[in-house]
C-alpha cells in the first residue's frame, strides 16, 4: 500500500513543483529543507518547464514484477531547459531508435496500479518532440 | 458575448488498421470499409486513460486561453471510460493544472455524448454568471467486444473546451437537446464490454436523435444549413455522420473538415469535439459552425457556433489537431493491440 506516500508527491509527480533557494538560486527537485549549495533554508515553489533532452538512458529489458510485461522500455536521465535533472520513463518510443541528446518534453500518463483494486497512480514521463 | 475561449484536443500516437481487425475474425475487409467507412483508429497507449488524455486536451486549451488555470470554477469530463467507477476524474486532472481547489467537478456519463454535456453546462454556468470560466471536457478509451462490429470503431482520444465571456473565438449562438428512453446500447455495471441491439443503434437511435435536435436547432436558431459553414456529427463509424447531415441538409463540402471518423475511429465522449476542434483549426471570423452529438441511452446536444476574429490569435498556440490525426503515428498489429487493450488473461 503506497497510497500516503503517493498523495504526498502529488504536486512534483504532477505539476513538477521544485524548491528555488531565495539565497543562491539554486532550484532543487524534489524539493529539499537544506539547500545543497548553500544550505540555506528558505525557499520559494516554482513550477519546472516540461522541455529538456536526454542526457542518459538504459534498456530495462528484464523488468520488475509489476512492469515485467510493459519491456522493453526506456528509462532516462533527462535535463530540463531549467538546468534541473530528473529521471523518468520515456514513452511512446522505438527502444532501438532512443538517442543521448534527442529533444523530449514531460507528458502527464499513469505510472502504475496499484493492484487491481487499488490506485492508478499518475505522474511524469517523456515522450520524444 | 459567451463561448469557447480556448480549446485543445489530444489523441494517442497508436493506431490499428481495420484489415487486420477484420482478419482476425475472418471478417470480409473491403466490406467493412465500405459498409461502416472506416480505415483505421486510435489506440491508447499502456500508460494512457480517460484522464491523462484529457489533461493533455485540456493543457492546450488553456495554452489557446492564456488564462490563469486558478479562474477555472467548474471542471466537467464526459466519458463512458472514466478510469474509477468512484472517484472523479476532473479531480486529478484539477490538481495536474493547477486549478482549484476552489472549483465544481464531476464526471458525466452518457455513452458518446457526455462530453457535449460537459461542454453544455460548462457553458450555462458561465452564461449564468456562476463564474468566469469554466472547462468541458469530452474523452474516452473505449472498447468493443473482440470480434464485435464496435471493435472497428471504438478508439480513444479526446478534446477539452474553456468556456468564459472574454476573448471569445467562438461564440455560442443557440442550443438544444434531444432525448428519450431509447435502449440502443448499454454496459451493465461490472461488465467489461458493452452491449448494443444491433441495427437497432441506427433508425431508432443514432438517426432519429440527431434529426429530431438538429431539426429544432435550426427552427430555434431561424438559421438554415445554407447558412453555415461547417457541420459535424457524432462520428460512430464514417458512414453515419454523412447520411445524418445529409438529411438534415447539410453539403459533403460543409462536413468535410470535421469528418475525421475514418482515420480516427468511434472516440465515443470525444467524437464531435474533435471534430469541432478540427474545424475550429481552419475556420475562418464570421463563420458559422452546426454540431449534433449523440449519445445511446439515447439522446443528442446540438450548438450553433460563430468564430470570432479571436481565432487567428489562438490558433497556433498548442498542435492542430490534423496534425496529430495524420504524423508520427505508430502502427500495432491484432496482438499488440490486444496485449495494450488488456484483451489477454495473464495471470496474476
Ligand atoms: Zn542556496
Amino acid at each position: 500500500m503506497i497510497s500516503p506516500r503517493y498523495h504526498r508527491e502529488i504536486p512534483q509527480r504532477y505539476r513538477l513543483e521544485a524548491g528555488k533557494c531565495k539565497q543562491c538560486g539554486n532550484i532543487s527537485f524534489p524539493p529539499r529543507l537544506v539547500c545543497p549549495k548553500c544550505k540555506s533554508k528558505s525557499f520559494e515553489t516554482v513550477q519546472l518547464g516540461r522541455e529538456g533532452k536526454i542526457l542518459t538512458f538504459t534498456i530495462i529489458r528484464v523488468g520488475p514484477d509489476k512492469f515485467s510485461k510493459e519491456t522493453p522500455y526506456v528509462v532516462a536521465i533527462i535535463e530540463l531547459n531549467d538546468g534541473v535533472r530528473l529521471t523518468a520513463q520515456v514513452s511512446d518510443c522505438d527502444v532501438d531508435k532512443v538517442a543521448i541528446g534527442d529533444k523530449v518534453k514531460l507528458v502527464f500518463r499513469k505510472i502504475q496500479d496499484e493492484g487491481k483494486s487499488g490506485l492508478h497512480c499518475y505522474g511524469y514521463k517523456a515522450v520524444l518532440t | 458575448m459567451i463561448g469557447i475561449v480556448g480549446y485543445g484536443s489530444y489523441l494517442p500516437r497508436y493506431r490499428i488498421k481495420v484489415d487486420l481487425i477484420a482478419k482476425q475474425w475472418g471478417a470480409d475487409t473491403e466490406a467493412i470499409k465500405r459498409g461502416l467507412m472506416l480505415y483505421e483508429k486510435t489506440v491508447p497507449g499502456t500508460d494512457e486513460d480517460t484522464i491523462t488524455i484529457s489533461v493533455e486536451a485540456a493543457k492546450y486549451a488553456l495554452q489557446r486561453a492564456r488564462i490563469d488555470p486558478q479562474k477555472i470554477g467548474a471542471v466537467y469530463i464526459g466519458s463512458e471510460s472514466h478510469p474509477y467507477a468512484v472517484k472523479p476524474s476532473a479531480t486529478i486532472l484539477i490538481d495536474a493544472l493547477g486549478i482549484g481547489p476552489h472549483v465544481h467537478v464531476a464526471s458525466y456519463e452518457f455513452a458518446c455524448k457526455a462530453g457535449t454535456e460537459a461542454m453544455y453546462v460548462a457553458y450555462s454556468l458561465v452564461k449564468a454568471g456562476e463564474m468566469e470560466y469554466a472547462l468541458g471536457i469530452g474523452a474516452d478509451t473505449s472498447q468493443g467486444a473482440p470480434g464485435d462490429a464496435l471493435e472497428y470503431s471504438a478508439s480513444a482520444g479526446g478534446s477539452a473546451f474553456i468556456m468564459g465571456k472574454e476573448n471569445v473565438v467562438a461564440e455560442i449562438l443557440f442550443t438544444n437537446s434531444y432525448t428519450s428512453d431509447t435502449p440502443d446500447f448499454w454496459r451493465r455495471e461490472h461488465e467489461f464490454y458493452p452491449r448494443h441491439a444491433g441495427r437497432f443503434t441506427g433508425e431508432p437511435a443514432y438517426f432519429k436523435h440527431i434529426h429530431n435536435a438538429g431539426k429544432n436547432l435550426l427552427e430555434k436558431s431561424g438559421l438554415s444549413p445554407k447558412d453555415f459553414q461547417f457541420a459535424v456529427f457524432h462520428m460512430p463509424n464514417g458512414k453515419f455522420p454523412q447520411e445524418a447531415g445529409k438529411k438534415l441538409g447539410f453539403t459533403k463540402e460543409q462536413m468535410e473538415v470535421g469528418w475525421i471518423s475514418p482515420w480516427m475511429g468511434n472516440t465515443y465522449s470525444g467524437s464531435s469535439p474533435t471534430g469541432l476542434s478540427a474545424i475550429l483549426d481552419v475556420a475562418k471570423p464570421g463563420d458559422k459552425i452546426f454540431m449534433v452529438s449523440f449519445g445511446s441511452g439515447a439522446g443528442s446536444d446540438g450548438f450553433i457556433y460563430k468564430v470570432t476574429n479571436e481565432i487567428d490569435k489562438v490558433r497556433d498556440l498548442a498542435p492542430k489537431l490534423r496534425d496529430m490525426l495524420d504524423n508520427d503515428k505508430i502502427y500495432l498489429d491484432y496482438g499488440e493491440y490486444a496485449k495494450f487493450r488488456k484483451k489477454i488473461i495473464l495471470n496474476e
